[in-house]
Parts: C-alpha cells; structure tokens; sequence
C-alpha cells in the first residue's frame, strides 16, 4: 500500500509545553483524513508541521516515502486553507487565485494566457464564475473560502491541509460547503487532511477519522470503526455524545450502582467505565435482564424523543431513544437494557 | 429608503431645512456637536488663517505675487519644501524598518528603544537642533566621522534635512507601527505556503497593506517638516540662497516689522501646503480602495 504523507516520531513543543508528542500517522493517497479532537489536542499543530509552518522538535515527516522535514513551505508543495480565509485583501479574486503562478520563478511560471484559463476553470470549479473582478471585502464568508480553496488548489499541490475550513461560518453555509468539499475531493483526487473539533463535520465528511488527544492520535478509522468500536476510553466517550459512567464488572455480570446485570463483560475485570449513548439503551423486553429506571424528563430532539434517565442515585443521567408513540412521563419507572456494550477499565 | 419612510422615523427636533445636506442618521445629537465642532475649529484655525491671508492681502495679490518671487525668496521657499519632501522620504524608508524591527522582533532594551522614538515629539525642538548642530559639525562626533571625505553636514542644506529626518521620524514609524502589528500572520503563512520567497511576500503582500498608513505618516512628516523653525535654525547655518528656510525669512520680516511681506510669504507656504497635503490625501483614498480598506 503506497503511503501519501507518513510522520514519524513527531514532536513539538513550544517553550517546554508539549503540543504534539511522539506521533505516528499514515496517510493515504487520495483520502480525506479528518484530524478531530478538542482544543489543544494538537491537530492544527500537526497540520502546520505537515505544511512546514512550525518546524518539528524531533521526528520526521515523508511525503512519498521522500523525507519532506528538510524541505521550507514553499518547496512542499501543500496547498492550506485557513481558518479566517487569509485572502489578500488588496488584490481582486482572479488576482488572489493567480498568486501562487505568479510568484513563480520565470522558469516554471505559465505564460500569461495559461494563468487566465487555469484561473477561469477553478473559478468554475469553486462556483465563482463571473466574481472574479471582485475583492474579497465584497463576498460573504463561504465565498470567501471557496476562493482560499481555489488559492490553494492553483498551485497543484501535493497534499491540501485545511485548518477548520468551516469553522468561522455559519451552520447553513457549513453543511451546503461541507457536501460541496467532498464533491471537489471526489473529482480532483487531492490527498487531504482536514483539522475540526465538529465530530458530525469529520464523520460525515472524512474516509477516515484520527481522534487527536494529548498531542498524539488515540485511533485511527472509518467513521463506522471510530463510532461503533472506540479503541481507547477517550476516543468512546469523546465521539457520539457518550455519558461516562463508573461501573464494576465481574465476568458474567456488570455492576451499575446498586443494580447487577447479567451480561458478558468480555475480559474486563474490575472498576471499570461504562460510555452510554442515547441509542445504546432500550426498554428491555420481560426475559431479559434490565434495570429499573426513573425519567426525568421527556425531550424531543429532532425527529426522535429522548428520555433523560436517572438509573441510580449518585450516577450522571443517561439519555435513551424513546420508541415512536410510548407515553413515558417524568416520574416512570422504566426496566432498561443495554443494548451495546462500550466498557473500559479504568485507569 | 424612500424619503417618505425615513420622515415618519425621524425626531421631530431634526429642522427640515437642514435635511439638503445633512444625511439621515440614527445617532442624535447632530446639531450641538456639529456646532461645537465648527465653532471650535473657527477659533483654533480657521480665523487665524483668515487673518493670515486678510493681512497678506493688505498687499494686493500683485505685492503677494512680488514678495514671493524675489529670489530670496523663492529660494527659500525652495529649501523648504524640496528638503521637507526629501526627509519625509527618507523616513518612509527608515520608519518603516524602525516599525518592522519593533513589531517583529524581541531583543532586550526593546521597550526603551520604542520609547525614543517618540523623543523628538517630547524635546523643545531648539535643544534638538543645538544637540544636532553639535554631533554633526565637522568636529563633532559623527561630523568628524564624514569630515575625511570632505562633507560638511551641519551648517549646510544636508544639516538641514538631517534636523527634519529627526522632527519627522515618530510620525511615520507611530503610524506604520500598528498596522503591521494587526497584519495578519496568516496572510504572510499563506504566500508562504503558495511558493511566495519571504522577499515576494514582503512586496506583493505586506507592503501594499501598509502603503495608506505609510502614506498619513509620510503627510503628517511632510507637513512637520515644512513648519520646522526651533531645531532648523541652529543646525542650518542659515546663509541666504543655500540654507535658509522659509520660516526663518518670514521671522526675518517680522522682525523688521514687514507684517504684510510675513503674511505674504505665510500665505504662499500655506497655498503650496494645501495643495500637497490634498495630493497626499488623495493618492490615500486612491490606496485604501485599491487596497480594500474600504
């Protein structure tokens, strides 16, 4: 399997601080890796090692199996779109987009008329055609960044890194420009990470998804790998709106509170921790092992109704999908099952 | 919006007569301190320039017209302006890289040295010019430095632009130095990363986002310069025809109670003034919509 970028060992801190520690990722040729993670994890860091903005403190990072730390940002050959578009205020879109030719030594630069039609086709590719006389004050935020990708894009470039490309804009705009991105990514096959603390963005954008924490990558998977088999802890109470809950398990039978439930912990001993998500809980059906718990309240969200329960006192409250039609009120007590079993032991 | 809607909106206290030229605005209040604003500025400068040319006028635009054409004159007029101009560039240059070291860079006695630049703002302009007069004559320090390659700076025109560099220098750098603090460093990671060398970064990015602010700076410079009298006169030697400013001439005059050949000479500075500061602010609005600081 040929590899696109791989980094090796990276670190970096800044003035004794640690911000990405040891780290190892392989990305691959035209996939759409999402870098998701809190602030601070490290991601945007790393994409700005990728792009050689920051300069490691120890490790390496190849792209092409070619070691690519040595080389300055303008001889990568990454293409980055930034987070507040970066755009050159004084020159008009066209010129904008132009940029990267332009500056060119005379030997590599196209000729005049090749500039003007590359520009014409990425302002056609951005959706842009026809604002290309305009200055960036004069279009709004999600223009704006089309015309830092089309920036970015002009040059060719090996890898695209984009620093939350959708974050300053607002959530209409971020879902029309996120199917928008992966059209583009789907049509000119740039390899490309992209940095986001929007689990749904990554999710439903990305091929693969490297959960950031700490300065270094928990997991790296599919979506359907991050969501449905969490690797470490974090990474299972990180995505999917997870409650984290303190358990005991014993073999055959898990402890939640003062409730016992008959069920494999695999092999898991011990204190362990326990990540519920609203669809991993179900009203248990009479044979099955379930325990008793209280509603404190009936919420809709979106399309489905959620019941926030209390299953013991002392534990945070759960949430659970509610089946389309059941009458729960606040104050029931209802038997509950757990359907997935996400458990951990603790550290 | 219709004339109509904005009627029905507006305070009723807003006189009628005034909406030709006053546009509609939210903000109250337009009338006491627009008043204020003219009256003050009445007191402060626009009668006093009205008297100035009041008094220049005693002489008929002809005597104007023969005062400031007499050679000496003229000469003067001459030193003044083309070595105000000159200073003012020589700052835009110098300023700015004064700006660029104090906002890029940090080094230890970085606090005191931005506060020297505001020196010449603060010391009484005559102990700048004996101070100058002192350092740069043949046998002060720096003099004494060109002395060997016969080049006089004090007591010449070159001591002269030396003073007026020195007047000049905080006005640019104050300017220029904020906004290349709030340029963005992502705009300069940008060109980096589309194959820009740091020099085409500074030039095609960096430059033509300061060129408005260098531009007041230059102005403001320039229109100190031109009014410089206190550090000028000790430094400059003074001799009719080579050295001497227009300020000093008008002083001159005054002195031998000419008012009217003062006001006349006055009021063709402040003509030639006017005119420059007007190109200055002009070429200004031209950068800013060019630059899109609109």
């Amino acid at each position: 399997m040929a590899i696109a970028i791989r980094a090796e060992g990276l670190a970096k801190s800044f003035n004794g601080t640690a911000a990405v520690r040891n780290l190892d990722l392989e990305v691959k040729p035209g996939e759409l890796l999402a870098l998701l993670g809190p602030s601070g994890s490290g991601k945007t860091t790393f994409l700005r090692l990728v792009a050689g903005l920051e300069s490691p403190t120890a490790g390496r990072i190849l792209f092409d199996n070619e070691d690519a730390t040595i080389l300055s940002v303008r001889d990568r050959r990454v293409g980055f779109v930034f987070q507040h578009y970066a755009l050159f205020r004084h020159l008009n879109v066209a010129e904008n987009i132009a940029y990267g030719l332009r500056v060119r030594p005379r030997a590599t630069r196209p000729a005049d008329a090749e500039i003007r039609r590359r520009v014409a086709d990425l302002l056609e590719l951005v959706q842009l055609a026809g604002l290309g006389k305009r200055f960036p004050t004069q279009l709004s935020g999600g223009q704006r960044q089309r015309v830092a990708l089309a920036r970015a894009l002009a040059v060719e470039p090996r890898v695209l890194l984009l620093d939350e490309p959708f974050g300053a804009l607002d959530a209409k705009v971020r879902r029309d420009l996120r199917r928008w991105l992966r059209e583009i990514h789907d049509r000119t096959g740039h390899t490309t990470l992209f940095v986001t603390h929007d689990q749904e963005e990554a999710l439903e954008l990305a091929d693969r998804v490297a959960i950031f924490n700490l300065g270094n990558v928990e997991q790296v998977g599919t979506p359907d790998e991050i969501l449905d088999h969490p690797a470490t802890a974090f990474v299972a109470g990180f995505v999917g709106e997870a409650v984290r809950l303190p358990v005991n398990a014993a073999g055959s039978s898990l402890q939640i509170g003062p409730h016992q439930l008959r069920l494999s912990c695999g092999n898991v001993t011990g204190p362990a921790e326990l990540f519920v998500r609203p669809r991993d809980l179900a009203l248990a059906n009479d044979p099955q092992p379930a325990i008793p718990a209280r509603v404190l309240a009936v919420r809709r969200t979106g399309p489905a109704r959620r019941a926030e329960l209390a299953l013991a006192d002392g534990l945070p409250p759960v949430e659970m999908e509610l089946p389309a039609g059941h009458a729960a009120r606040k104050g029931d007590i209802l038997p509950v099952t757990l359907v997935n079993l996400r458990l951990f032991a603790s550290r | 919006m219709s004339d109509a809607a904005h009627n029905d909106w507006a305070p009723r206290t807003t006189p009628r007569r005034t909406q030709w030229f006053l546009k509609p605005s939210a903000l109250p209040g337009f009338g006491i301190t627009f008043g204020f604003a003219v009256t003050y500025l009445s007191l402060i400068v626009l009668i006093p320039l009205a008297v100035l040319v009041a008094r220049a006028s005693e002489l008929g635009l002809d005597g104007i017209w023969q005062v400031a054409t007499t050679p000496r004159v003229l000469a003067a007029l001459q030193v003044s302006f083309f070595i105000s101009v000159a200073a003012a560039l020589v700052n835009a240059l110098f300023g700015t890289i004064v700006a660029w070291v104090l906002v890029h860079y940090e080094f230890p006695g970085k606090r005191l040295l931005d506060a020297a630049v505001d020196l010449p703002f603060a010391l009484p302009t005559a102990v700048a010019g004996i101070a100058l007069a002192a350092l740069y004559a043949t046998n002060g320090w720096i003099g004494a430095l060109f002395a060997p390659w016969d080049i006089k700076i004090a007591f010449t025109p070159l001591g002269i632009l030396v003073a007026l560099i020195f007047i000049g220098l905080p006005f640019v750098v104050r300017t220029v130095q904020p906004v290349l603090q709030d340029l963005d460093r992502e705009v300069e990671e940008a060109s980096a990363t589309l194959g820009a060398t740091r020099t085409q970064t500074v030039v095609r990015v960096v430059l033509p986002a300061l060129t408005p602010a260098l531009l007041t700076g230059v102005a403001l410079a320039f229109a100190r310069a031109v009014g410089e009298y206190g550090s000028v006169i000790f430094i400059a030697g003074n001799m009719p025809f080579v050295s001497e400013i227009a300020p000093l001439l008008i002083v001159t005059k005054l002195e031998e109670f000419d008012y009217a050949g003062a006001a006349a000479i006055a009021t063709v500075m402040l003509g030639i003034s006017f005119v420059t500061l007007l190109a200055i602010n002009a070429l200004q609005a031209f950068s800013r919509r060019r630059f899109g600081h609109a």
